[in-house]
């Protein structure tokens, strides 16, 4: 048998290598480590660790040990992963049924819910006339409806927004918790700082991974030190990459979507890691422990005078009405705060950092977070496309699990539960057919962990959020309303609309409309100014400008050193690719630029556009945020394999 | 050359030193905020030495590296994923406590009695290695100390390179004062060398190297011994950071030449 790698993810014309590319056979190749692979390896494991002389257990590429497992993920930490989540957890739980809260850093139940509409204070964001005459309603109406701080608590909200019983978390943190427990049985191996290349190929079959190459210049071209990067050969390849992860692109582009399938609809998630004040009433800050009376968690109500441990917000409306924030507050007086900008917000110059630090100063939050810390921060692409970006879940000799198989539910805006379960269903799959005997086959995987899948919530979720969305495609009001009838119907009706490739999502102004003259006006104040444009487009909005307090509201460079370090090794090929910069050169929005989260992407002398490895963490938004394509689907960017990224302190 | 070497490379794991770190006082003494929640490296002086251990080994057939550390068993797996995969050694874990704080008489004896209990391991052949300085908080005096208590009598601090000879003797280069180094000739094994940063960058990950190292890495950690270090009557009367470097200023219009005068008057200041 005879592997090849994807073409795609090599360069065109390949020197004879100065090195021989090693090889090595395992059971089990594993891509990514995030929650889905944690409740696939935590279920292989447990069964192992259950009875050791299981002979389905035993390895068929080292006769008489147990099975070969290797899990390789690129960033260099387990526990590097940038996200604060709430959580249901139900199948979290029951994979570690005793579990606590206090087990792991950073997560606390869930104490206290609100969903908040953000009216706003500046008068600058981008609000269409009905929600303008429905802000100015409530404003009029001020503390009569309950407006109060700029923002209207939402006084019902349905059962699925809820998360009680859930918890708060930090996915780096709970990362690392998993990945310790993982190690120490002694079956599994995790390589960090490992970025894994592209799937070798047989036919359509996957027959495992191929290693980064090392030793080679931006273009990937060898250098000094070249060593090719190993082939892992094995009989499983788990692809769990997440939305952005080169295996599984790899794996779309060789194989393409099922019919209807693509994704087009993302988000890129930015947060904080906040440390509040002092509480001068609470210095300690509440012990949620004290709260539980016979094992049922106190309710707080929708107010309390200070933040406490497992309080969650949600809010939408500022600093544009498309952005979704949130607010979760975790133990020892951290706080994890941030924002989504999604792929349906058409604005050419739409930003994240920027909005951001508005959102934090909004009147309902900041008095809160004021005269806090950044201790950490970053961002991450979130594919939103749910089971409308699903992909072919098996093939020959592999299985897609987490946020790259379409397991997000977008209804309820959750993800990490349903990543872990789809994790938790292939392990008992892959069990089953080890016990059975038979071959991890395109038919195999499909009868066990597809079957599986299809009759699972996870399933029945994303079924339900199909459509839920559709909405904001045309415009907040009809999303909100869209969101509400899918949720409360259970997906049953919703709100039709045709959503286009990425790339013609983002609006093109016309040359002489107020936007256009707008952005023309914001550039010349730009260039004169040495800032970037969407940075001075946010000013010539009236957003106001940034007070510095070196603490908290910092530059974004400033940000990217104080909330974490980006790892960038040497001797790796630039994982961001410009496909046809005769392109770059005749797009005037440069949109990737604007959405670019660490500024890794900004315009070089010659106008095009430039990438530096060095500060890129590694979110994958530049590859949704393109405005340019070549084949009327992707656009003119590609993010491939790349070791490193953010290192966020606490995450 | 034809010396065999056995080179043990005591190292420590730290928090990320670029992580935000904030000293605080629990009922054990003082520690970092969080410090299991931080990302954890080698201490970057001890690797440093491991570099140099497994180059030198590399060009001395039969040599041979252990990597002795103390800290939570968890976490030494976690960050020997990474480590295993640079060079060739084997692990000696201990599992004891994370952090800095501890007695260095302490930790040295518990080092040193971990490293006399080495399988194989030839005294005559022995090279002690370490880092000069540490990214923890300690003292700076643990590898000499272990080497004492090991009866090693010829030591070496703040090492940037070493030259065997086909006789077993070797030359040292060590930093002293005004940036110069001091040339010293040593008869040979045993040595003590604290590493300063040496000539070497961090070797490239190589999966190969890491799956072969794990093969006994793995049964290492999971018999760790447990190791209690005595507080010695160590009492910290205060903790605190060293001073914030970093500060941040947003200037429009300055001259290049402003700016130089500028960073001159702040490096001359500090």
């Amino acid at each position: 048998m005879s592997e090849e790698p994807i073409a795609a993810e090599m360069p065109a014309e390949l020197p004879a290598p100065i090195a021989e590319r090693q090889a090595i056979d395992v059971d089990i190749a594993c891509a990514g480590f995030g929650p889905a692979m944690g409740g696939f390896l935590t279920k292989l494991t447990q069964a192992w660790t259950e009875n050791p002389a299981d002979p389905a257990f035993e390895s068929k590429v080292t006769p008489g040990m147990p099975l070969q497992v290797l899990c390789y993920e690129r960033a260099d930490d387990i526990a590097a992963g940038v996200s604060g989540v709430v959580t249901k957890a139900r199948e979290i739980r029951a994979s570690f049924p005793h579990m606590q809260p206090s087990d792991i850093p950073m997560a606390a139940p869930v104490t206290q819910e609100r969903v908040l509409y953000l009216l706003d204070p500046d008068g600058a964001s981008r609000r269409s006339i009905p929600l303008r005459i429905a802000d100015f309603m409530l404003r009029m109406a001020g503390g009569l409806a309950g407006v109060r701080d700029y923002a209207f608590e939402l006084p019902w909200t349905p059962k699925f927004l809820h998360k009680h019983g859930g918890m708060v978390m930090s996915i780096g943190q709970f990362n690392q918790w998993v990945g310790t427990q993982l190690m120490t049985s002694g079956l599994v191996q995790i390589w960090p700082g490992t970025p894994v290349a592209a799937p070798l190929f047989n036919g359509n079959a996957v027959t495992g991974v191929r290693l980064a190459d090392q030793g080679v210049d931006k273009e990937g071209a060898p250098v000094e030190g070249y060593m090719p990067g190993m082939d892992v050969r094995a009989h499983l390849t788990v692809v769990g990459d997440g939305p952005v992860g080169a295996v599984g692109q790899a794996i779309d582009q060789r194989i393409g979507m099922p019919p209807e399938h693509a994704r087009r609809e993302w988000a890129l998630g930015m947060k904080m890691v906040i440390e509040l004040p002092p509480d001068p009433t609470n210095p300690e800050g509440l012990d949620w422990k004290s709260l539980v009376k016979d094992g049922v968690l106190a309710d707080l109500g929708s107010e309390a005078d200070s933040l406490q441990p497992g309080t969650v917000w949600h809010t939408f409306g500022y600093p544009e009405p498309e952005i979704f924030g949130f607010l979760y507050v975790h133990p020892d007086r951290l706080v994890s705060v941030g924002i989504f900008v999604p792929s349906w917000m058409g604005d050419p110059g739409r930003t994240a950092y920027r909005y951001l630090q508005h959102y934090i100063q909004h009147p309902a939050l900041w008095p809160y977070l004021k005269d806090g810390t950044l201790r950490s921060w970053g961002a991450k692409s979130l594919d939103e496309s749910g089971r409308r970006g699903e992909p072919f879940l098996t093939g020959d000799g592999y299985a897609r699990i987490g946020e790259g198989s379409g397991s997000t539910n977008t209804l309820t805006g959750s993800g990490v539960d349903e990543a872990w379960a789809t994790g938790t269903q292939l392990g008992e799959s892959v069990i089953e057919l080890l016990r059975a005997g038979k071959p991890f086959s395109h038919q195999n995987l499909a009868a066990t962990y597809e079957k599986r899948r299809r009759s699972s919530k996870v399933e029945q979720g994303v079924r339900e959020a199909e459509n839920a969305r559709n909405g904001f495609h045309r415009g907040v009001i009809r999303g909100m309303f869209g969101m509400a009838l899918a949720g409360l119907s259970k997906g049953y009706f919703a709100v039709g609309a045709k959503i286009h490739p990425l790339y013609q999502q983002i609006r093109r102004p016309a040359a002489f409309s107020v936007e256009g003259i707008r952005r023309k006006q914001a550039a010349a104040r730009g260039i004169e100014e040495g800032r970037p444009l969407h940075d001075a487009l946010l000013s010539a909005r009236g957003f106001p400008e940034i007070e510095f307090d070196g603490r908290l509201l910092v530059s974004h460079q400033d940000a990217m050193l104080m909330g974490g370090k980006v790892q960038a090794a040497p001797g790796f090929a630039d994982h961001v690719v410009f496909t046809d910069l005769r392109l770059c050169a005749a797009c005037d929005l440069r949109t990737c630029i604007s959405m670019c989260s660490g500024q890794a992407i900004t315009q070089g002398e010659d106008g095009l556009p430039t990438f530096e490895r060095e500060k890129c963490i590694h979110c994958g938004g530049c590859l949704w945020n393109c405005t340019q394509s070549t084949d009327g689907e992707h656009g003119n960017i590609k993010f491939v394999a790349g070791a490193g990224g953010l290192h966020s302190a606490e995450n | 050359m034809g010396n065999v070497l056995h080179i043990v490379v005591c190292a420590g794991i730290v928090p990320d030193p670029l992580q935000t770190l904030e000293p605080v006082n629990g009922p054990a003494g003082p520690g970092l905020k969080n410090e299991m929640m931080l990302p954890a490296v080698l201490d970057p002086w001890a690797a440093s030495a491991l570099y140099e251990a497994a180059h030198l080994t590399a060009k001395n057939a039969g040599s041979k590296v252990w990597l002795v550390s103390l800290g939570p068993k968890a976490k030494l797996q976690q960050v020997m994923m990474t480590v295993a995969q640079k060079v060739s050694f084997e692990l000696v874990p201990i599992d004891g406590p994370i952090g800095g704080f501890t007695d260095a008489h302490a930790t040295a004896a518990v080092l040193a009695e971990a490293i006399a209990a080495i399988p194989g391991l030839d005294r005559d052949k022995l090279l002690l290695f370490g880092g000069w300085e540490s990214a923890t908080r300690g003292a700076g005096v643990t590898l000499q100390l272990i080497g004492e208590r090991l009866g090693i009598i010829d030591q070496f601090q703040g090492v940037d390179q070493i030259a065997l000879h086909e006789d077993g003797s070797f030359e040292v280069l060590e930093r002293v004062e005004g940036g110069k180094h001091q040339l010293s000739v040593c008869a040979g094994a045993p040595a003590v060398l604290g590493w300063a940063t040496g000539n070497l960058g961090e070797p490239r990950n190589n999966p190969q190297i890491g799956m072969a190292n794990m093969r006994l890495m793995m049964p290492a950690l999971q018999k760790a011994k447990p190791a209690t270090l005595a507080s010695n009557g160590l009492h910290y009367i205060s903790t605190s950071l060293p001073k914030q470097q970093r500060t941040t200023r947003v200037v429009k219009d300055m001259s290049t030449d402003e700016i130089a005068r500028e960073l001159i008057a702040w490096m001359g200041a500090e």
